[in-house]
């Protein structure tokens, strides 16, 4: 069952200028989207800078107010919710953030920046707050006797446990985190994956895991969306979209993914996009993407393509128009390594 | 053959009120002619302000305290130029003629205030003799080269008015219009996209053929090295720790840093439910150097006795120079 459900969430952010600061438009950061994810499972969500996906994880999150669209949690539209009716539901969706350095405040104690959402949802006496930030302290690696340090004292992959404390407080139900290891370096990053993983099969955990990093998505998620200039372009089982996707733009993506394996060099065709990722606030006429897309045809540049459901067992979805006809090239998957 | 570039025992320490950060501490390393050479590390490793104190571009705190940095000419057997001995008036020809650099973040380095145009069309002529109109056809052929679309126009462009990729495009015909010998790169598709990221490699690799230029390339990212080096250095804590032929060093490293950063990148293609392995604790704090072998706390073959008071030296295994004491001499004792 689905515990997350958005049905044309769309974000539009107003453009202001000149004359008396007059509406030109506006930026459709995100337009119309579908998702849904699976109960304990993570869905990845990628695309480039200016897509839209940390967008729609603040939107999913309740940090923006959509423009329309629903956002079904458990049964229940948190869209139009208003901030006092929002507060049950702010314990159990959490985000994680990119940058620990500027999500945690440099005045505060680590006990006083995991507490805080504990005291928002009046969760007890002091002293039981200081036992359950003891407990998050320990259950995401870090010594329970750090809680009376400052975040200065601590080095980015141990401030980004800080923030999966904080965030994990309330027991949340669903995790967004966005871009929540893109800050960190390799050897760390690879500590908070694990970590995120073991928190997951411990509580049941469900996360939107929004990133750029293919790698590390094809790593940590059960399913996988790609988005591209607001809009889901594709939309499948971590499998099936690596080894085999279905729209042009996932396939540039993966084959422009610089592999780690000196011997794969020059072994995989790279696909070389034209141009550059389309301005939100100017999108091009009919599918987004026909500008850059090699397999373009006149009707691309009219009709824009619907998210549609195409083959596959578990509602494998595609925008494109000869998602059928084409046959696109994947990165080869081992789905039984040991 | 002779190498184009050697930097010999570098170090590179930031003198500050709480003491003395030793952020580059006895690099050496080497660039061959023609080659890309990959420096490779986690943030604090060292690696940018290596890059930096080539061409003698830290300033205070930040000082450079002693080693070598040779610059070999084409002709064979002659004297190379000691870039850390050398004048301001010598070096200042060096620059941008022989070894020309670009930046993470090209609207850090470019001025905001002149056109693209302008500012290779200064470099241009500070450095070779010639006029303003040819200047500025060199500069417009430059961005043709480097796939700015409509340059004739562009060269008029402002920074911001050019996108993240087509920025690092101008630096890079900027960085290129001397025809150096060197251009050392600094982590120079990081703030970029993965696609863009593709585009920017590609060029780099064109010129690279077309110019004959080494490439000192500054990443943190594996894979980016994987995809473009001839050659690897590791760096860890202000050492390299390893160098030698990027596959070997990728796919057989020895040092056991490499081998643990190697393990803890997800491979592309490689799905299974199985544990990122990663590196066991985190890098020390910039004033507690452990000693010894620098990466001993966090070493899975640490050897009690040997690794945390013995300084390890290079030593050749195979076809890569490793500085740990798993090899050598040392290790046969």
């Amino acid at each position: 069952m689905s515990l997350l459900e958005t049905k044309g969430l769309t974000m539009h952010f107003p453009l202001h200028g000149g004359f008396l600061g007059r509406n030109r438009g506006f930026v459709k950061a995100v337009d119309g989207v579908d998702l849904s994810i699976k109960a304990g499972r993570t869905l990845g969500l990628v695309g480039e800078s200016g897509c839209g996906k940390t967008t729609l994880g603040r939107c999913i999150v309740r940090a923006y107010e959509p423009t329309s669209g629903s956002i079904m949690f458990d049964g229940v539209d948190l869209a139009p919710l208003s901030e006092k009716q929002l507060k049950p539901y702010r314990a159990q969706v959490r985000l994680i953030f990119q940058d620990p350095h500027s999500s945690l405040d440099p005045r505060k104690t680590l006990r006083d920046i995991i507490a805080e959402p504990l005291r928002v949802q009046d969760a007890g006496s002091r002293d039981e707050i200081d036992d359950k930030v003891a407990s998050l302290l320990r259950r995401v690696g870090l010594r329970a006797e750090y809680a009376h340090r400052y975040p200065h004292a601590f080095s980015g992959g141990e401030r980004q446990r800080v923030v999966i404390a904080r965030a994990l407080a309330t027991n949340p139900r669903l995790v967004v985190a966005d871009e929540a290891v893109s800050a960190l370096d390799v050897s760390v990053r690879a500590q908070i994956l694990n970590l995120l993983r073991d928190l997951q099969e411990e509580s049941g955990l469900t996360y939107l895991f929004v990133s750029h990093d293919l790698g590390i998505v094809e790593h940590v998620a059960d399913d996988v969306a790609v988005m591209y200039v607001g809009k889901l372009v594709e939309s499948a089982s971590t499998e099936e979209l690596y080894s085999k996707p279905l729209h042009p733009y996932t396939e540039a993506l993966l084959s422009a993914v610089p592999d780690p394996d000196p011997a794969s060099r020059g072994q995989r065709e790279r696909i070389k996009l034209l141009g550059e990722i389309a301005d939100p606030s100017k999108v091009p006429a009919g599918c987004p993407f026909h500008p850059r897309c090699g397999y373009a045809e006149a009707r691309c540049a009219s009709e824009v393509p619907q998210l549609r459901e195409i083959g596959g067992a578990n509602g494998r979805k595609v925008a494109c128009h000869f998602a059928e006809q084409l046959d696109l090239k994947g990165v080869l998957t081992a789905t039984t390594a040991p | 053959m002779q190498p184009l570039l050697e930097v010999r025992e570098l170090r590179t320490h930031f003198e500050l009120g709480d003491g003395v950060v030793k952020a580059v501490d006895g690099v050496s390393l080497s660039v061959p002619r023609g080659r890309t050479l990959a420096v490779v590390g986690e943030s604090g490793c060292g690696k940018s302000v290596t890059a930096r104190s080539i061409l003698r571009l830290v300033e205070k705190p930040a000082r450079i305290v002693g080693g070598e940095i040779l610059l070999y000419d084409d002709a064979p057997d002659t004297k190379p130029l000691d870039l850390l001995a050398a004048k301001d008036k010598r070096l200042r020809q060096v620059r941008w003629a022989d070894i020309a650099m670009v930046f993470q973040e090209p609207m850090a380095s470019l001025s905001l205030v002149h056109t693209i145009g302008d500012q290779i069309i200064e470099a241009v002529r500070l450095h070779e003799n010639v006029g303003k109109q040819e200047a500025r056809d060199r500069a417009i052929e430059m961005l043709d080269r480097v796939g700015i679309p409509d340059p004739k126009r562009r060269v008029d462009s402002y920074p911001f008015q050019l996108s993240g990729g087509m920025r690092q495009r101008a630096m890079i015909a900027m960085a290129l219009s001397c025809r150096p010998r060197l251009l050392i790169a600094d982590e120079p598709t990081t703030a970029l996209d993965v696609t863009t990221q593709a585009q920017i490699l590609d060029l780099l690799q064109d010129l690279q053929q077309e110019f004959g230029m080494a490439i000192m390339l500054i990443t943190h990212d594996l894979g980016v090295a994987a995809q473009v080096a001839d050659e690897v250095a590791v760096m860890y804590l202000g050492e390299v720790v390893e160098q030698g032929p990027a596959s070997a060093v990728l796919s057989h490293p020895k040092h056991p840093y490499t081998q643990a950063l190697v393990r803890s990148v997800p491979r592309l293609g490689q799905r299974g439910q199985d544990r990122l392995v990663a590196v066991r604790g985190t890098v020390p704090p910039p004033y507690e150097r452990p000693t010894g072998c620098r990466f001993h706390p966090r070493c899975d073959s640490f050897m009690a006795g040997k690794c945390d008071v013995t300084v390890p030296v290079r030593v050749r295994s195979d076809e890569i120079d490793v500085a740990c004491l798993l090899y050598g001499e040392e290790a046969d004792r």
